[in-house]
């Protein structure tokens, strides 16, 4: 049952709150919590990577060497990070088209995902796939989709193998605010309840489907977490700015999986600072709303934290920031250098 | 040799599978405690249990989803719709998902899954239910599609589908479920791609698959009694097609007339018809004759569906407008 009611707003999430799923509602206050466990520098150090990524990208799109769709994770960063650092290596992970953040946070490489934004031989779809379209199986990391709502029933269908071969593994999916308009979206959740599979659902509630707010597309208000009522799946909401607040939130949904309870839902309330894609004017929204969330970018905010405590000294940010800096840069070159695809490539793996 | 029906080599197809290999499992609506709208898995849920044998909601595009997620995973599952006009709320799944998983991955994730569902008009099942998009899917690359006419192509060719490592679709005419033939007890395959030459002839090529294969053979028997011998090819695979087995019978009998069971128009005969055209122009001795059912919706009347149902009248019209035999 969605274990709680308590309405959320734009302002009001703006407090940051915690997994309200659970007792423990204390991350990112209580050193002796989760804060302890982790390594709050390497959580640091991915936000920074997507962020640096994703501006590099910007840029090189604006150069035209990045071409079609492109969706930025930019704002979104502690949500990813939160979560898929509470993962082990045998779960899979399926996302959206707005996907780099969730596979640089899985730990595909740097070089080869820029490269396959560039479209080149060297990507990790051999330049095939595009943006949108990033894989890693190797890594558990199945995708990068773009039809809307489409990759909910495939992370299902994963979960579903982890059950038969009754491991203890899970399978994360993200989708969007948008996707929940889907009927599909209706149908996996439905389907994942009846036969009780180890899958976490993660809404990424970035407040917009593209140019569409929630309020214009949906009826029942911005919450979707008390809705999941309908189909018996314990729910949660997050603040999706808040790294601590995510891992605690995931780690505890996927303690219950692992269990054997079914399937959980964490709805991460948070922000893209930018446009829907690149190709966006955002006509539909204020700045002011925009400004408002950046105030509570995770990329000032969580390291400005750690360093107030005590968990961190200015330096180590900056030497992780100089670092990831260089490796971006490098991305970038690497994906410059790298070849185009053969033009024979194109009859490849078509069919196995 | 034994002679069973269609349902049952499907069914042997099927029950072989599950009892090999522990990666097999079925999904579908009623396919477990009702046994199968088409009673091809009855039985199944008592020999094989519920984890294999999984009753789903009626959710195609979840549970054909779910299939990919599974096989994705290394899994084998087949799953079972109830018609193939119930494909349509799952396209999205069957073609965006599944035939491009692979090919948007770089080659890294496969989808060995089987599709099955029952095709084709012909028990007054009205416009939802009676259509045959075998031929719409047979278009999409990343994903292979079969249809058999008979029982031993049935089993060889579910077999061969089992096994592959693509998503397969095993259309199966929903008319011949109880239809007759002969078996082999010895293991057999039945490749996917390859075409069958089930008449030998040498003035005329007819070409058809599934139920299709009925009209094509009843007009072949009523040439032969005109003295005309016709070669019949029975296609088998509509994707990949075996245009190469066509056109060496086109070379022999300079003629040739396609015939789809399905909407004539944009089926896979259309596409063979152009195939021929441009690869056997030289030895053809008129147009490629192009047979297909009426381009309406399907009626529900007997007389009015019978009538869009292409009949052996059809192909032999075909025959001698093309030919004048
Ligand atoms: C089936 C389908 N319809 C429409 C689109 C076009 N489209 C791409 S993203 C998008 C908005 C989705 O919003 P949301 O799910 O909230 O994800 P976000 O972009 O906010 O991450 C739309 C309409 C699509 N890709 N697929
Ligand atoms: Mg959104």
């Amino acid at each position: 049952m969605a274990s709680s009611t308590k309405s959320s707003s734009k302002t009001s999430s703006k407090s940051a709150k915690s997994s309200k799923n659970g007792k423990s509602g204390t991350a990112g206050q209580d050193d002796s919590g989760v804060g302890a466990k982790t390594d709050h520098l390497e959580l640091f150090r991915q936000m920074y990577l997507i962020r640096q990524f994703e501006i590099a990208c910007g840029e090189n799109y604006s150069k035209g060497l990045i071409r079609g769709f492109l969706h930025l994770y930019i704002g979104q960063e502690a949500t990813g990070v939160g979560a898929i650092t509470s993962l082990r290596d045998d779960d899979y992970i399926v996302s959206a088209y707005r996907d780099h953040g969730h596979a640089l946070a899985r730990g595909l490489d740097v070089n080869r995902s820029m490269a396959e934004l560039f479209g080149r031989a060297t990507g990790t779809s051999k330049g095939k796939g595009g943006s949108m379209h990033l894989f890693d199986a190797a890594k558990g990391f199945m995708g990068g989709h773009a039809i809307v709502g489409g990759q909910l029933p495939l992370a299902a269908g994963l979960a579903l193998a982890q059950q038969y071969e009754k491991t203890d593994a899970l399978t994360i999916c993200f989708f969007g605010d948008g996707s929940t308009n889907q009927g599909i979206y209706h149908e996996t959740m439905n389907l994942a309840a009846v036969w009780k599979l180890p899958v976490l659902f993660f809404l990424e509630n970035n407040m917009y489907g593209m140019g569409s707010s929630i309020e214009r597309v949906r009826a029942g208000g911005i919450d979707f977490y008390p809705g999941m009522a309908t189909y018996g799946i314990p729910a949660a909401e997050v603040d999706g700015m808040d790294v601590l607040a995510v891992k605690e939130a995931t780690e505890l949904a996927v303690e219950r999986i692992r269990n054997g309870e079914g399937p959980q839902f964490i709805e991460a309330k948070t922000f893209r600072f930018v446009g829907h894609s690149l190709a966006d004017g955002q006509k539909y929204r204020g700045q002011e709303e925009v400004k408002e969330w950046e105030e509570r970018d995770p990329i000032v905010t969580f390291p400005a934290q750690l360093i107030e405590r005590g968990l961190a000294t200015a330096d180590q940010v900056d030497e992780i920031k100089a670092a990831v800096d260089e490796e971006v840069a490098k991305a970038v070159e690497f994906a410059e250098q790298s070849p185009e695809p053969e033009l024979s490539e194109i009859h490849n793996d078509v069919l196995a | 040799m034994t002679e069973i029906v269609l349902r049952e080599a499907l069914k042997r197809g099927l029950e072989e599978a599950l009892e090999n290999d522990p990666s097999v499992f079925m999904m579908g609506e009623d396919i477990g405690e009702y046994g199968g709208a088409y009673a091809v898995t009855d039985g199944f849920l008592k020999k094989f249990g519920p984890d294999r044998i999984k009753d789903t909601p009626i959710s195609e595009q979840a549970f054909l989803g779910a299939g990919i997620g599974a096989a994705a995973a290394g899994l084998r599952p087949i799953v079972e719709f109830m018609s193939i006009s119930f494909t349509l709320v799952a396209f999205d799944q069957i073609v965006n998902m599944a035939a491009n998983l692979r090919y948007m991955s770089g080659g890294q994730i496969s989808v060995p899954m089987v599709i099955r569902a029952p095709t084709g008009a012909g028990v007054q099942l009205g416009a939802t239910h009676s259509q045959s998009f075998e031929t719409w899917l047979a278009e999409v690359p990343g994903m292979k599609v079969v249809c058999p006419s008979n029982p031993y192509d049935a089993l060889g060719l579910m077999r061969s589908a089992i096994k592959d490592k693509n998503p397969v679709l095993v259309a199966e005419p929903a008319l011949l479920y109880g239809a007759k033939g002969e078996v082999p007890d010895e293991y057999y395959e039945v490749e996917i791609g390859k075409a069958d030459v089930t008449r030998e002839g040498s003035d005329i090529t007819l070409v058809s698959y599934g139920y299709g294969m009925r009209p094509t053979n009843d007009a072949a028997d009523v040439l032969a009694e005109r003295g005309v011998s016709a070669e019949v090819i029975d296609l088998r695979s509509l994707s990949p097609v075996d245009l190469e087995a066509v056109v060496n019978s086109v070379k022999k009998t300079n003629r040739a007339v396609v015939v789809d069971n399905a909407r004539r128009k944009g089926g896979v005969m259309a596409e063979l018809a152009a195939d021929l055209q441009q690869q056997a122009s030289e030895w053809l001795d008129g147009p490629v004759m192009r047979v297909g059912s009426v381009d309406v919706p399907w009626p529900y009347n007997r007389g009015l569906e019978r009538e869009v149902l292409v009949d052996k009248d059809n192909v032999l019209d075909a025959v001698a407008e093309g030919y004048g035999l």
